[in-house]
């Protein structure tokens, strides 16, 4: 699979390595050449610096004909409208963007785009170790329908993913 | 009016004041606590200290009765959210952004967004203006040799008037299209060219000298 990720954090680059050393195709952009020292010598992908909120840099990156697209930056808003791209220009199917506001992740999961929150993930995974009930909201939260175009297929129902 | 501007900065700023004095209900978001309380000292208690992208304190602030959000940051993504909020998640009739990249335009509309403002859209427009269209346009290169170039036909240009088969079109050099009115047509030899006619030819850059003076005539600098 091609797989872009915009945002070479710690999480963005574990899973950039991860799924490269899993033989996929592996894009990964970051606004800083200096995010790209979290990668290690065996990463075989591609590291493009460039705003992945920005189309062009995203078609320049080679984004187009990519199977998942993951939007995992430090700011809710700079995913939420990178995934927003991926989806609308570039036609990507499978996009997930980490979106921290809860209230925010719930939202953009009925404009259509798989939500990640990470405030709702660990905050249950602290809950679960003080033998807590969860906080009932999902982490993952699947794209419901895309809120300005006919559905074409059956829409995603809106009960959380298992963890990935 | 209930009007919700989101970005204190110096647009959301004069825009809350000006909206006070015509007497409508404003209320501000500003995230730095800092510049809120700048603000909130000469309007009142009007401005929250809180970030507008956030959708708890955007519903605190009352987005959910609000006529119209303003979204005025200085970041296009956080303009764009908070507009999307607003509409989907609170309802909100009408949304305006600020957009700074020119090339978000299109997605912001696409996405929902009811007005956009682009100052740097405006600049550029005005800035455009006042350049002078006596040269030709590139459009873009089919290969290494041959241009997509575009005329545009301006008062006193020597194909006003007449046909492709009067004019003295270079050799290797070829007239396909012209833009009228933004609808373009294929260009036959007996097409009338106006004043105002954007006329597309593909050719090589030996031609271009002739090209020119056939379109566009001499300029006036000239």
């Amino acid at each position: 699979m091609k797989i872009v990720i915009v945002g070479c954090g710690r999480v963005g680059a574990v899973l950039a390595e991860g799924l490269d050393a899993a033989g996929h195709e592996v894009i990964v952009v970051d606004i800083s050449t200096r995010a790209f020292e979290r990668l290690s010598e065996e990463f075989k992908g591609q590291a493009v610096r460039g705003d992945g909120t920005d189309e062009d840099t995203l078609r320049r990156a080679g984004a187009v004909g990519a199977d998942v697209f993951l939007a995992l930056t430090e700011g809710d808003n700079r995913n939420v409208m990178a995934a927003q791209v991926a989806v609308e220009n570039l036609g990507i199917e499978q996009v997930l963007a980490k979106i921290n506001d809860p209230v925010r992740a719930a939202a953009y999961a009925e404009l259509g785009i798989t939500t990640i929150c990470r405030t709702t993930m660990l905050s249950d995974a602290i809950l679960a170790f003080l033998h807590h009930q969860p906080s009932g909201m999902p982490a993952v939260i699947a794209a419901v329908a895309p809120h300005h175009e006919p559905v074409a297929n059956a829409a995603v129902g809106p009960a959380a993913e298992g963890g990935a | 009016m209930f009007v919700l501007v989101v970005g204190g900065g110096k647009v959301g700023y004069y825009l809350t004041k000006e909206l006070v004095e015509s007497g409508h209900e404003v209320v501000l978001m500003e995230k730095d606590r800092t510049r809120a309380s700048q603000i909130a000292d000469e309007v009142g208690s009007i401005v929250v200290a809180h970030d507008g992208c956030e959708g708890k304190y955007l519903g605190e602030a009352g987005a959910n009765r609000a006529d119209i959000v303003a979204a005025v940051t200085g970041d296009d993504e956080d303009n764009l959210v908070i507009c999307q909020m607003a509409k989907h998640h609170f309802d909100v009739p009408r949304t305006i952004a600020r957009v700074n990249n020119p090339k978000n335009e299109e997605l912001f509309r696409h996405l929902g967004v009811d007005e956009l403002i682009s100052p740097t859209r405006m600049v550029l427009g005005s800035i455009e203006q006042d350049i002078p269209v006596h040269e030709l346009l590139h459009l873009g290169a089919i290969d290494s040799e041959l241009e997509i170039i575009e005329a545009h036909l301006q008062d006193g240009s020597p194909a006003a008037g007449r046909t492709p088969a009067d004019l003295q079109i270079p050799e290797g050099c070829s007239l396909f299209a012209v833009v009228r009115d933004g609808v373009a047509t294929p260009l036959r030899s007996d097409s009338v060219l106006a004043v105002g006619d954007k006329v597309i030819a593909i050719g090589g850059a030996d031609c271009e000298a002739g090209l020119r003076a056939q379109l566009i005539g001499a300029s006036p600098a000239e």
